[in-house]
């Protein structure tokens, strides 16, 4: 189950790794919500991996899977809904305001590099 | 608390002295003289105190965790200083109300003035060194203020940044060597730490502490060679010179040498470093005194020669020229905060500053004449003035120091020499000036000023006479309990007096004196020797340095950063990459113990879609809304699993969020481009490609290893208080809003903040005009099936009580606010999708601003309640209630903090949505003629 649980993180990583690299935007947003994906896993993994043990107190019930990275990766999902709601939004306006939707604004943005403009 | 109160007063005044500028120009002068005499009558009243040699100290408990406390302490020196920061400010108020003139805006000096006021005392006053670095940072920003006050003049604007970029980068030497000797010390109070002299040099940080020290002291006083910020800085208005350079700013470092000496001073290091820089300091100041032709930059010169004089009797080590040094502080800021009124009084009467334009000026002004008679010569150390006292005294040290590098008499001939040349610019200011016949034609015709501008040098003056004549009768007692605090400890018998018999040390000064008439009548000459030789220019070497920092800076931005996000993040994940691996190649790895889970068939065919899913995406990518579909399907198992690994309330949030991402993406796709195009450069894809697959390996090893070990958790704290301190049994919920609240009240902060950038971002109606006419209509112009809307309806009705009933049990079994919200935020939307845009703004008329607003209202009001009954911020309470029929409830008030993060993730879901939803192609004000699309003008 740890190597299922391992292996998804680094696929996920290398996939939003991938993306995020490339220039332009809606791969971008998909690259990061790879990533958040990946990080959510793996702060999630930091409690360990326990099956039919929810952090539900029952006075039946002896063991308990840690709850810290649960709440810690609760609010980082949603943390992350609002980051891409932003992230693309911001794509939008870009994409609206220079006609080009490569990650560097415009074609006439200074300093980007060349290689990679349509 | 009257202590405090006199640091705190000048700051109280400023942003007061600010506001009074609006009933006028008296009213904003009266305001800042009356908080500064308020604290001076406050500092007065500890006289009697500090003339028998009891320090009061007071203060409060700030941050005992790191040693920091508002502790203020007043002993003899801390009150020499705060008596002329005070008495020299209350007389620079008056003087810079009739010198600023009528379109300088007052408001801003007065308040910059008492600001830097407020900071020098908390200097000199502060018994915590922590407490006085934040008071000597706060002296370098108000002065810089100060000395750029005339924004308009390039000159104010380059010399307040020097002197800010000199003092704060001394500073910043002195907060490491403050911190040292904090540790050598083992306590940041000051008073405790001038108890550790011997435990002070005897460790071997005593001279990195010394010398960072040093820095900060000597950058702050205009030591040689970081004396040149100070003449740059006389581009600022008169008053500020004035204040500045006789009693405050460069005092600081001269202040921190006196009181650090019990602890710094005696050592060899101490000796040849502030003996030989003061030396240097003070011949050097002197000689380019003389050869200067603007009023001020003699004087400015003159006060670097000064604290050279000062630093050098510090560094002697001996307790009688501490008393020397004490002294000479007390008459230089006397004689020259006098000396720059007058020459703001003769660049306000003649119209300039140039000593060679001017002269015979007695005739038409005989006040200013007879005070810059006076004043000056004091600072030429003429008898019967106290400039005379303290330079005897300085002389006579000088002959008693035994040995310089071996050297008996090397020190006394050239602080006779920098005496000389002292007597010869202070005689050349005052007779090049105001007598002789008058050598330029001026603009203006001189007279004395008004009253306001002469009255406060005048008592200056009156001050530097009567010191001079009855020494030990008005500055005695004064100086005695200033020098026995330098010292910690007694002083040997002395008499401060004129007369003191035929010694050395009065022949050398009959000596200066006759020398330096003759070097003034020998100006001509002496100033054509002068000119022939090399003048190395500090400020084009400053600026040398500065630019090529600037320079060195930008290279090394720009070839990291060129304006490519790809580039950055290509550097950034390398950077990781490269760390990682170097870290792991290089430390010894050994496989963990920890028994694994086998893994289940339902699992494995799990991890297979995901993997499938993944590859789909990366394969897809350019077909945006495909890829779309398959990072939809990705979350779907991430949150099957989440619910698979006992993280109920996980996997409920990760598929509401993932159905609220997907409806966002879609609605954003209508407006993007459908298609991403191919991107040129194998080489390019190739090299990401290697990064990614290097961070995957990196992320999935690391996390790997992590879960084949063994931990330890704090989470068992959690899990036996939720019940019974948290009051609910859903342990994750409970943290959230009670034990962890603070932070998801961060969180939700955030997530609102989000939504309204992006109503802000989408507001002006953000359209895409350039975008090629999306495939399918928008949503808002969906006319959908009607089965759909109908189901909507009824579905509508039921997620709210799904939400509701999510809410309300989230406390003991998975659910909670966050999810509460998300699912009530998905039904809204789907109300959109099922009857457009139209229809649902007239049907649900909810501005999605408030809950946002409401909900970070209503959690902050849950965490203050709290404080009503005693307790930390977000302190929560259970009670019992009985209700009838239902039975026992258990109301806890994390559940009104859990309803803040309902409404906020309902109000900033839906937000995100509709102003997403909202866009109309084609709405925009610029459009490129031809590319608009055929849907845009359609549309319009």
């Amino acid at each position: 189950m740890e190597f299922l649980v391992a292996s998804s993180v680094g696929v996920l990583t290398a996939a939003g790794v991938y993306l995020l690299l490339r220039a332009h935007t809606f791969p971008v947003v998909l690259g990061l919500t790879l990533l958040s994906y990946a990080t959510n896993v793996y702060l999630f993994a930091t409690g360990r991996l326990a099956i039919n043990a929810p952090p539900l107190i029952d006075a039946q019930v002896a063991r308990y899977t840690d709850p810290l990275p649960q709440a810690l990766v609760l609010t980082a999902i949603v943390i992350s809904f609002g980051m891409t709601a932003l992230l693309v939004v911001m794509a939008l306006r870009s994409w609206s305001a220079s006609g080009d939707d490569h990650v560097d604004g415009g074609p006439a943005a200074p300093g980007t590099a060349p290689e990679d403009r349509r | 608390m009257s202590l405090p109160l006199i640091v705190l007063l000048p700051f109280i005044g400023a942003p007061l002295a600010a506001l009074m500028i609006r009933a006028g120009r008296n009213a904003c002068a009266g305001t800042a003289f009356a908080f500064s005499l308020g604290a001076f009558a406050l500092l007065l009243s500890h006289l009697p105190d500090v003339l028998q040699g009891e320090p009061i100290e007071a203060g409060w408990s700030w941050l005992p965790s790191l040693g920091l406390d508002l502790d203020f302490r007043l002993d003899g020196l801390g009150f020499l200083f705060a008596l002329l920061i005070l008495g020299i400010g209350l007389l620079i108020i008056v003087y810079a109300r009739f010198y600023l003139s009528g379109r300088d805006p007052m408001g801003s000096f007065m308040a910059y003035l008492l600001a830097f006021q407020g900071a020098m005392l908390g200097i000199v006053l502060a018994d915590n060194v922590l407490l006085l670095l934040v008071f000597w940072e706060l002296t370098s920003l108000s002065s810089f203020l100060l000395i750029g006050y005339w924004k308009h003049l390039p000159d104010g604007r380059q010399g307040a940044r020097m002197a800010l970029t000199v003092t704060a980068a001394g500073g910043l030497a002195m907060i490491a060597g403050m911190l040292i000797l904090g540790d050598v010390a083992e306590s940041y109070r000051l008073s405790d730490i001038l108890q550790q002299a011997e435990a002070i040099q005897a460790s071997p940080h005593y001279l990195p502490a010394l010398l960072l020290i040093l820095a900060g002291c000597f950058t702050k006083s205009a030591q040689f060679p970081f004396h040149f910020w100070l003449p740059h800085a006389m581009a600022a208005p008169t008053p500020v010179s004035a204040y500045l350079h006789s009693a405050t700013m460069v005092k600081a470092g001269v202040f921190l040498l006196a009181r650090l000496w019990p602890v710094l001073a005696g050592s060899e290091a101490w000796f040849y470093l502030v003996a030989t820089t003061g030396l240097v300091t003070m011949l050097a100041g002197a000689l380019i005194a003389l050869f200067k032709d603007d009023l001020k930059a003699v004087l400015a010169y003159s006060t670097v020669s000064h604290l050279g004089l000062v630093t050098m009797l510090l560094g002697f080590g001996t307790p009688m020229a501490a008393l020397a040094a004490v002294l000479h502080i007390l008459n230089h800021a006397s004689f020259k905060a006098a000396l720059f009124m007058i020459a703001g009084i003769v660049d306000h009467e003649a119209g300039t500053r140039d000593i060679r334009r001017l002269g015979g000026l007695a005739q038409a002004m005989p006040i200013a004449a007879t005070l810059a008679v006076l004043a000056g010569a004091s600072m030429a150390g003429v008898p019967p003035l106290n400039g005379f006292l303290s330079k005897e005294m300085m002389l006579q040290e000088a002959t008693l120091l035994a040995d310089w590098a071996g050297n008996a008499w090397l020190v006394a001939a050239l602080a006779t020499l920098a005496a000389c040349l002292s007597v010869a610019y202070s005689l050349r200011f005052v007779i090049h000036v105001f007598f002789g016949r008058p050598r330029a034609v001026l603009a203006h015709h001189p007279h004395d000023p008004p009253a306001g501008m002469w009255l406060p040098p005048a008592l200056l003056v009156v001050l530097v006479v009567a010191i001079g004549l009855m020494p030990s009768t008005l500055a005695g007692a004064l100086v005695a309990a200033a020098a026995s605090a330098v010292t910690g400890g007694d002083l040997p018998a002395h008499e401060l007096a004129l007369w003191h018999g035929f010694n050395p040390a009065l022949g050398l000064s009959a000596l200066a004196l006759l020398s330096g008439l003759v070097l003034l009548k020998a100006y001509r000459s002496a100033r054509a020797s002068w000119s022939a030789g090399p003048h190395p220019q500090a400020k084009a070497m400053f600026d040398g340095v500065i630019d090529y920092v600037v320079d060195l800076a930008r290279t090394i931005t720009q070839g990291l950063h060129n304006g490519s996000l790809q580039r950055q993040l290509a550097f950034a994940v390398g950077a990781v990459v490269v760390l990682g691996f170097g870290t792991f190649l290089t430390t010894p790895y050994e496989a963990g113990e920890r028994a694994t889970l086998p893994a289940e068939p339902v699992a494995v065919v799990g991890w297979l879609l995901l993997l499938a899913a993944t590859g789909a995406v990366l394969a897809l990518h350019r077909n945006r809304l495909l890829a779309l579909v398959n990072v939809g399907v990705i979350g779907l198992i991430v949150s099957l699993g989440f619910a698979y690994l006992s993280a109920p309330d996980l996997a409920l949030t990760q598929i509401a969020v993932e159905v609220v991402t997907v409806i966002l993406l879609l609605l954003a796709l209508a407006h993007l481009p459908r298609h991403t195009p191919r991107e040129t450069g194998w080489l390019r894809r190739l090299r990401d490609a290697g990064l990614a697959v290097a961070a995957g390996l990196g992320a999935g090893g690391a996390v790997w290893a992590m879960m084949t070990r063994e931990f330890e958790t704090l989470s068992g704290y959690y899990l036996e208080q939720s019940v019974p301190g948290g009051g609910g049994a859903n342990v994750v919920n409970v943290i959230l809003v009670d034990f962890r609240g603070f932070d998801t009240f961060g969180e939700i902060t955030v997530l609102g903040i989000a939504a309204l950038a992006i109503y802000a971002l989408l507001d002006r109606g953000t359209p895409s005009v350039y975008g090629a006419p999306p495939a399918v209509p928008p949503a808002q112009d969906a006319s959908n099936s009607l089965m759909m809307a109908v189901a909507m309806r009824i579905m509508l009705t039921l997620s709210i009580v799904v939400g509701a009933f999510i809410f309300l049990r989230g406390h003991n079994a998975p659910g909670g606010g966050f999810v509460a919200g998300l699912v009530v935020s998905i039904a809204l939307a789907l109300q959109y999708m099922a009857h457009g845009m139209r229809w649902a703004d007239t049907h649900m008329r909810i501005d999605y601003h408030t809950p946002i607003g409401w909900g970070v209202v209503v959690a902050a009001t849950t965490g203050l309640g709290a404080w009503l009954a005693g307790h930390p911020f977000l302190t929560s309470t259970v009670w019992h209630l009985d209700v009838p029929v239902v039975g026992e409830v258990h109301i806890a008030s994390a559940m009104f903090f859990d309803t803040g993060v309902f409404l906020v993730v309902v109000g900033a879901t839906l937000l995100a949505l509709t102003s997403l939803a909202r866009l109309r192609v084609g709405d925009g004000p610029a459009r490129k003629p031809g590319t608009g699309g055929a849907a845009a003008r359609k549309e319009a």
